[in-house]
């Protein structure tokens, strides 16, 4: 009551305000305000996200040079890809970087937080440095990989060498097998530090108690692995894979970095051959063509994977 | 016991994850001479010097793409974080028709890879003659850290108790002022949360800054280091390793201040979501 009173009281003698306090009652309406407010951002998110994407659909409909118009071709680009041998090898490429780099990053992580989920010293200090790879802008640190992978100054074949275990060294990046090998090392060195910490996040909010009982009930270490933790951590570990799976998947950096997709394309992957098609050849419709060709069986692992690690209903 | 299930295995993870870094930073500070001699052990500097670091701040632009990489990180971050309110906070408070549309589409731009983009943004971008500003990666960049944000300050938005913004509304506030008075100052966690994860996710961005500015005085660090340090086959390992490792110093910082925050963030999307 006294609230309406004190407001009546400051607006009423205010005359020339009258059509104010009606527009402020609408503005006041929580699904006015709250589409005042996401409007700007929504708006910006579909005219450089939205427009976009579907303008990189049209242009994947077309023959469109750099410098010139495009004319309109139909599915031309999709079934030159389909007839493109390289295009075939670079989705082979790629899901094999996806799987191999997720599988060690999952696994890697998993043990990582493991370990760190015991009490010791310095923990923070160390959680804080574990994740540095991964803070890192990518491009800088894989200069580093570059060098610690040279054919000629790796410090890993100097040991080779210096060991007699052989001589030349292994050329890590000149190799197809090695390269694709070196390149998911990498990758998995840069996104391990997000699983661990993720899980080990996951891991601290596991009650206790749901050890010992298992405990008082005769588990052992791995049977409290196996029933407790594993289903527990379950849907923290999906929805971190998913995210790793997308990125892994859609993967640029590294790749431009260390192989530029060599050699001889064994290690292209949808974004790199779809970035040398496009920006490279100056064929941009054959080039959105590839990173759309992305899209499907992105979709596909997503769906497995939710199908396969789906948290149980809570 | 203890040896085998900690410090082992924490050891070889250390020494995984630190050694590039290491190998960057003594690189870095090894002369030409050292640098090529396949001879001698690779893993300690003989006679560090300062050369590549002199070389590097006077004759490249490394100086200009620093200034870049940190301009554009700093206003990318505070537009992310602007549009990151005005989505969050009616997406974590308020109830409207099409809340859960708009939240869908916040978590699937978050999805989209970047790659499937690039090409129709770089012919965008040549439209409206913005290729080679700095405008270019700025206009961008938050298409990549807002939905990030967004989602980072919901969750965060959703721990602060709501009393104290019914207090303010009953006294008679208008929504605008209970939230800028009232709830945004209670947020400053969630904003440094959000803020260091969208400076780091700027500072890291290669592909855009890659097509879209190719003259050397608008490159950020990363795209000048590989574009200008590497020539043809000639590469400048001492210049490259010591841009390298100036370029993470800003992270680097950073980080270190808000680690928690930056933890926080982290897991907060994925442990309570």
């Amino acid at each position: 009551m006294s609230v309406s009173a004190h407001s009546q009281s400051i607006a009423s003698p205010a005359i020339r305000l009258r059509p104010a306090p009606s527009l402020r009652r609408w503005t006041e309406r929580e699904a006015v305000f709250s589409w005042l407010m996401v409007t700007p951002p929504v708006l910006f998110l579909c005219a450089l996200v939205g427009y976009p994407f579907f303008y990189g659909i049209w242009l994947s409909l077309e023959d469109r040079p750099v410098a010139r118009a495009g004319q309109f071709v139909g599915l031309a680009n999709f079934t030159a890809d389909w007839h493109d041998p390289v295009f075939w090898q670079v989705a082979q490429n790629t899901f094999v970087y996806t799987f191999a780099a997720t599988i060690l990053k999952m696994v890697g992580g998993l043990a990582l937080a493991l370990v760190m989920n015991q009490d010791f010293r310095f923990k923070n200090l160390t959680r804080a440095v574990m994740l540095l790879p991964f803070i890192v802008p990518t491009v800088l640190s894989t200069i580093s990989w570059m060098w610690i992978l040279d054919p000629a100054f790796s410090p890993i074949n100097w040991f080779l060498i210096h060991l007699n275990i052989a001589n030349p060294g292994p050329s890590w990046l000149g190799n197809a097998k090695l390269a694709m090998g070196s390149l998911i090392v990498v990758n998995t060195w840069r996104g391990l530090p997000f699983y661990a910490i993720t899980l080990l996040a996951g891991l601290q909010t596991i009650s206790p108690e749901l050890y010992e009982a298992a405990t008082i009930d005769g588990a052992s270490a791995l049977a409290r692995f196996r029933y407790v933790t594993l289903p527990l951590l379950k849907p923290v570990i999906f929805i971190v894979t998913m995210f790793s799976v997308i990125f892994t998947f859609a993967d640029f950096q590294l790749v431009y970095v260390l192989t530029r997709g060599g050699p001889a394309n064994a290690t292209h992957l949808f974004a790199t051959y779809a970035f040398d098609v496009a920006m490279g050849g100056g064929q941009l419709g054959m080039g959105a063509s590839i990173a759309l060709a992305m899209l499907p069986p992105l979709a596909l692992i997503i769906i497995a994977l939710a199908v396969y690690m789906r948290p149980a209903r809570s | 016991m203890r040896a085998v299930k900690l410090w082992l295995p924490l050891g070889f993870f250390m020494i995984f994850t630190l050694f590039p870094f290491y190998w960057m930073a003594i690189t870095s500070l090894k002369s030409n001479q050292e640098l090529y001699n396949r001879k001698i052990m690779p893993l300690i500097v003989y006679h560090p010097t300062l050369k590549h670091y002199v070389d590097l701040l006077t004759e490249t632009n490394f100086l200009t793409w620093t200034y870049n990489t940190l301009l554009v990180a700093v206003v990318s971050t505070a537009i992310s974080l602007v549009f990151g309110v005005m989505l969050a906070y009616p997406l974590a408070r308020m109830r409207f028709a099409g809340a859960a549309l708009i939240s869908f589409a916040v978590a699937a731009t978050y999805l989209v890879p970047q790659p499937l983009l690039f090409i129709p943004l770089a012919d965008i971008i040549n439209h409206l003659h913005l290729g080679d500003t700095l405008t270019s990666v700025i206009l961008t960049y938050p298409t990549l850290l807002i939905p990030f944000c967004a989602w980072l300050l919901m969750g965060y938005f959703r721990t602060v108790p709501l009393e104290l913004e019914d207090a303010a509304r009953i006294d008679g506030a208008t929504r605008l002022q209970t939230m800028f008075r009232i709830f945004l100052p209670l947020c400053v966690p969630g904003f440094i949360s959000a803020g260091i994860f969208a400076f780091t996710l700027a500072q890291n961005e290669f592909l855009y800054a890659l097509i879209f500015l190719t003259q050397t005085d608008v490159r950020t660090v990363p795209v000048g280091a590989i574009a200008e340090l590497v020539k043809g086959d000639v590469f400048y390992w001492g210049q490259l390793m010591a841009a390298a490792l100036l370029g993470s110093i800003p992270v680097a910082i950073i980080y270190s201040f808000f680690v928690e925050h930056y933890v926080a963030g982290l897991t907060s999307g994925s442990v309570k979501g």
